[in-house]
């Protein structure tokens, strides 16, 4: 029988290489500051951002299936529990909250009270529209769709825009049955 | 002890920022995207220098700043200090990391290479040394972004001629 997801990522966070936050917050803070001054328009760099999160996703997958031991989610109630619990907390070293699902179990809000990606961060005026941390977005996006999870990310809160948490809704588009190259008996 | 993060998220973004300026923004134009990626990294620099020097006496001398980036300033990145440092005492330092972690945990990825690995093995072995030296300009503006935090405005470039060792010059400008 397959292992049962793991409900939580603190050992394995309390195992993995871990490095002061402070260069990565600053990092991700100065690479979105060089995209807008390069990019110039707010929703261009939204997309980059995206773009970026969905790259890394594709990769990080690898990592987050390997470190977790989380085989086969039964639905998608339960990857959407594993990427708040486990996910955020093994990389990020926070821990989300899943909320809000429709009445088929196909949407739901993941939602991040506290965020690495922002601290010591306040958004300028001329930065409106500016989904600061839109990476997160594409992350999620990318890393479903190697498990054959068209997904769709959107944000609906965002600290930085004033509101009291960060709400990503995760909207289940498409599942793509999982063809395997080889037949089981070979 | 200050908040962590799992240590593939700063890899992660570091592979992903190089690649999008690298091959994204200025495939054709190297020279601007190594400016972009030393850019990111000053700022980095720069703010990180200003805040592990808040609570410290200024220094009285290049050497004395040169020796807390060799000493602190890595440690709180790499949690390590720079392995070795020399001086000709004209304002050039040359820092080595013999071990350079960015370097020794990165990999390249040999489909951003396309047919090169196949056809032509020298080629694809410029390209993955390209993208090596591309990475190098992110501590390189670290490096310079916060010893020009400290007063100390510098030049700064990587000597990776002995990998996984990797040398950092600073030039001091008079």
């Amino acid at each position: 029988m397959a292992p049962v997801a793991p409900r939580s990522g603190d050992a394995i966070f309390a195992n993995v290489e871990r490095v002061n936050a402070e260069l990565f917050t600053l990092t991700y803070g100065a690479i979105v500051r060089q995209l807008l001054t390069d990019l110039e328009e707010v929703e261009e760099v939204n997309k980059q951002l995206d773009q970026m999160g969905y790259n890394i996703g594709i990769r990080l997958i690898d990592e987050f299936l390997a470190k977790s031991n989380v085989s086969r989610c039964v639905d998608f109630k339960e990857t959407a529990e594993v990427i708040a619990k486990v996910g955020f907390k093994m990389f990020l070293g926070v821990t989300a909250s899943v909320t809000n699902w429709d009445a088929d179990g196909t949407c739901c809000s993941i939602v991040l009270e506290d965020n690495p990606l922002v601290d010591f961060v306040e958004l300028p005026d001329t930065c409106q529209g500016l989904y600061y941390c839109n990476i997160l977005s594409g992350v999620i996006r990318g890393a479903l769709e190697m498990v054959s999870m068209k997904t769709e990310v959107t944000w609906l809160r965002d600290m930085l825009r004033g509101d009291d948490a960060f709400e990503l809704q995760v909207k289940l588009l498409k599942q793509v049955p999982e063809e395997y190259p080889y037949k089981d008996d070979e | 002890m200050g908040r962590e993060v799992a240590e593939s998220c700063v890899d992660s973004i570091l592979t992903e920022m190089v690649s999008t300026y690298c091959n994204r923004f200025y495939a054709n134009k190297p020279e601007l995207a190594a400016r972009r990626i030393e850019a990111i990294g000053y700022q980095v620099g720069h703010q990180l220098s200003e805040r592990y020097t808040m609570e410290r006496p200024r220094f009285n001398d290049h050497l004395e700043a040169i020796k807390f980036i060799c000493k602190d300033f890595w440690s709180e990145l790499f949690k390590k200090q720079i392995d070795n440092l020399k001086t000709n005492h004209r304002g050039t330092f040359v820092l080595q990391d013999n071990k350079f972690r960015w370097l020794s945990r990165m990999s390249i990825d040999p489909s951003e290479n396309g047919d090169l690995s196949q056809d032509n093995p020298e080629a694809a072995e410029n390209k993955a040394a390209q993208m090596t030296s591309m990475h190098l300009y992110f501590p390189c503006g670290i490096i310079r972004g916060a010893l020009s935090n400290l007063g100390i405005p510098c030049a700064v470039s990587a000597d990776m001629s002995n990998l996984p060792a990797c040398s950092f010059v600073v030039r001091i400008k008079a």
